[in-house]
């Protein structure tokens, strides 16, 4: 890992010169190149890198979407639309950015959960996992005001509400809510200032993935089993290893990705943003995007009093507490064992949990009223639950499985109980 | 792996049971008389030349639906968005595009003498309106104003349900949910409101509407309405395809270009994707992993 010594030796009299002064490729080649990982990774690891390709892709398109569009009430649908009609490949552009933006969640979805179903958060990556709830909530921001930008009906009246939401503070609700504004109602003014912050917001992700992937390399990735890396045959080097696994996940993921875009570019919008907003009109039903489904069915489910807690307030704070409760996860589970793979009832509980986050978004995407509403709290219950009862509880009583020595170990039974040539152990660091 | 997969069963069929669950409570609430959900009927799913990954619009299908706008629609609904330089992709020349603009008017000005004039189209300039704003269109049409065509296609699409959505991502790539519910609600006056249904003044009424039981405007194509000199039979049933079809090219006019670059790319990353495989097995074949 990092902090350790350097195998980088520069070879030519310039990379000799430039290591002298900034070793920057020295950083490079340890981090991307000669960093050592586990040799037992599966394709649930790849969402990382796949991430950061997603943020890049968004960068690019959002910097030359904003060349041609307008933060203006009155232009601004239009603009985007002259983008789609009349902009040179425009339609491609803006089709990749939106539809980019719900791959990026998927992304990021995928990565939690393999967080969550790997223990990734337990020591010592505590601080690793609370910058990915860092980036995951700046993702969140950014989204909800790039969904904006194009002043449909959806975007103006999705602000709205969730604007709106500020309120339920006593006190300090209504001056967040009119500084989020710049006034008292979504208009010119918001506009302006959310497209000025959905600018800005992804140079900040880019800083926080920075110290992420800094983290990362200072505790080195986690692996199925869970089990530290004890000696290098558990490791390979990064380069070819990871990057040539990696490089091919993400090709799959583009498909998927290009999938969208050229064929069903529409699939995952909303009809209603294709109607120039409308402070008169008020959509039937007012729904996020997709990702945002789960965690509205947390907000609408607290349709009762709590006290001196209105349902309102009681809503949003279950909202943002769905969230907030990620960043004590890792003193939440009280598990020696870090892996699902050796906890039988924390394994049930991940996938119901699983279902369970899927069922909260469809029902996002339902009214608010009778059989949705109970099976929301029912949802929300369940949601909560599994991070405040489950989660440290089973850490005390569950049995775990027998856990092998080392990566090394549980890598060659694998391929003992398959079947396969055993042979002895290899020693990957060779090649890299 | 088998363990993973046991868990997406187990993860998969809570999920199902609870969409089943919420998919008879929405069932159970439904009322005949004064139905709470819209819309009452689901638009029929119709065959687009334009649907699928080789989807291409008809140039003469496109042709008949701007008559169709144009001798019928148009009194009602501006197609703001929309130049009539664009209209080149329907397969005509140069000169007829030109002609076709001018036989419009627009507003034009100021002029040197500060005054606003009126004068023909050119192919650079896009629809004009026929009401001069919002407030007049819905004064002359019962209060309601007709909505703009340069995106209806795709400002309108019925939920189609679960597991039907899902269904759509891959089996059908179904994207025409714009141009089956305007051919449903263009099909869809002539039927009789259920027994004790209240229809309001002024408003008609229609399953297929999106958002209530009865809408401002009155059926607007009968048979034998508009002339077709390519043959094509002039009942109800075609031009409400025919325009339904021309609206969905007014709303995504590079749809054909989407389609034929995502082939290109398809392919690329398939085979891109193959390599990478190939790679990564010689890459990992010494390693045990
Ligand atoms: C006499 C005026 C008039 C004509 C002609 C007319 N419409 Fe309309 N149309 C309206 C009005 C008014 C509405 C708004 C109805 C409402 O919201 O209650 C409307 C609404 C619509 C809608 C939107 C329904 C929705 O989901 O909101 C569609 C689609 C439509 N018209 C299609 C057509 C087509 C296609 C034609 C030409 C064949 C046409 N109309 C001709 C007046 C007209
Ligand atoms: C974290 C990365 C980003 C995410 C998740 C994101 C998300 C979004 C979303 C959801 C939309 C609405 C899309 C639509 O329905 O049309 C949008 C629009 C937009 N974004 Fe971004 N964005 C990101 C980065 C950027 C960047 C770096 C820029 C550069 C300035 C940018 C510029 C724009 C512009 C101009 C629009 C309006 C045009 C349009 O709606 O297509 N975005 N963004």
């Amino acid at each position: 890992m990092s902090g350790g010594h350097s195998s980088y030796t520069p070879n030519t009299g310039i990379e000799k010169w430039v290591d002298a002064r900034l070793p920057l490729p020295r950083l490079i080649y340890d981090s991307f190149v000669a960093y050592p990982v586990p040799r037992n990774l599966n394709y649930a690891y790849a969402f990382g890198g796949i991430l950061a390709i997603m943020l890049v892709s968004q960068i690019i398109t959002g910097v030359v979407l904003a060349m041609h569009y307008a933060a203006d009430t009155g232009l601004a649908f239009n603009s985007v639309e002259k983008i789609m009609r009349d902009v040179n490949s425009g339609w491609l552009l803006r089709y990749l950015h939106s539809n980019g933006a719900s791959m990026f969640f998927l992304a990021v979805w995928v990565h939690i959960f393999r967080g969550l179903y790997y223990g990734s958060y337990k020591a010592p990556r505590e601080l690793l996992w609370i910058l990915g709830v860092i980036i995951l909530l700046l993702m969140m921001a950014t989204a909800f005001m790039g969904y904006v930008l194009p002043w449909g009906q959806m975007s103006f009246w999705g602000a709205t509400v969730i604007t709106g939401f500020f309120t339920a503070f006593p006190i300090i609700g209504d001056p967040i809510q009119q500084l989020l504004l710049g006034g008292f109602a979504v208009d010119n003014p918001t506009l302006n200032r959310f497209f000025s912050l959905h600018y800005l917001l992804p140079f900040m992700i880019a800083g926080v993935v920075i110290l992420h992937v800094w983290a990362l390399h200072v505790t080195g990735q986690t692996n199925p089993t869970g089990i530290e890396v004890k000696s290098k045959t558990d490791t390979v080097a990064f380069t070819p290893y990871a990057t040539i696994k990696d490089a091919f996940a993400l090709s799959l993921f583009l498909i998927l990705f290009a999938y969208f875009v050229f064929y069903m570019p529409n699939y995952m919008g909303h009809p209603d943003n294709y109607i120039p907003a409308d402070s008169l009109k008020t959509p039937a039903h007012i729904v996020p995007e997709w990702y945002f489904l789960p965690f509205y069915a947390m907000l609408r489910a607290i349709t009762f009093n709590i006290g001196p807690i209105n349902s309102k307030l009681g809503g949003v704070l279950t909202m943002f507490g769905s969230i907030a409760i990620l960043f004590i996860v890792p003193w939440l589970d009280t598990s020696k064992v870090r892996s699902a793979v050796y906890r039988p009832w924390y394994k049930l509980f991940f996938w119901i949990f699983v279902a369970n986050a899927i069922m909260l978004g469809w029902l996002g995407s339902r009214p608010a009223e009778g059989i949705y509403t109970i099976l929301s709290q029912l949802g929300t219950a369940f949601y909560f639950g599994f991070f405040i009862i489950i989660m440290p509880l089973l850490g005390l009583i569950e049995t775990p499985r027998r856990i092998p020595n080392s990566i090394t170990e549980a890598v060659l039974a694998k391929t003992k109980s398959g079947g396969q040539p055993a042979g002895v152990a290899a020693a990957p660091e060779t090649k890299g | 792996m088998k363990k993973i997969l046991l868990g997406l069963a187990a993860a998969g069929l809570g999920t199902m049971l609870a969409f089943g669950g919420g998919a008879f409570a929405e069932e159970a609430a439904h009322n005949a008389a004064e139905p709470t959900h819209f819309p009452i009927k689901h638009p029929e799913q119709m065959k687009w030349s334009f649907a699928g990954p080789f989807g291409t619009y008809d140039k003469q299908q496109l042709q008949r639906g701007l008559k169709i706008y144009k001798e019928v629609c148009s009194a009602c609904h501006s197609m703001k968005l929309v130049a009539f330089r664009s209209l080149s992709e329907l397969g005509y020349s140069e000169a007829q595009v030109k002609a076709f603009a001018a036989e419009y008017e627009v507003k034009d000005g100021p002029n040197a003498e500060g005054e606003m004039f009126t004068r023909k189209a050119i192919p650079a300039d896009h629809f004009p309106a026929p009401f001069a704003n919002e407030q007049a269109a819905a004064a002359a049409n019962n209060g309601a104003a007709p909505p703009d065509f340069s995106l209806i296609a795709k400002a309108r699409a019925v939920e189609r349900g679960f597991p039907q959505f899902l269904i759509d991502i891959f089996w059908g790539q179904y994207q025409e949910g714009g141009p089956d519910y305007i051919h449903a609600l263009l099909t869809g006056f002539g039927e009789t409101p259920p027994e004790g249904m209240k229809i309001p003044e002024g408003t008609h009424y229609n399953p297929y509407f999106i958002a209530a039981k009865s809408l401002a405007m009155a059926q607007p194509l009968q048979d034998g309405q508009v002339t077709y000199d390519d043959g094509s039979p002039q009942t109800l049933a075609q031009y409400s395809k025919d325009v339904s079809a021309f609206l969905m090219w007014a709303a995504e006019p590079h749809l054909e270009d989407r389609k034929k670059t995502g082939f290109r790319v398809m392919i690329f990353l398939v085979l891109f994707a193959g390599l990478l495989y190939v790679a990564k097995r010689r890459i990992w074949a010494d390693i045990e992993h």
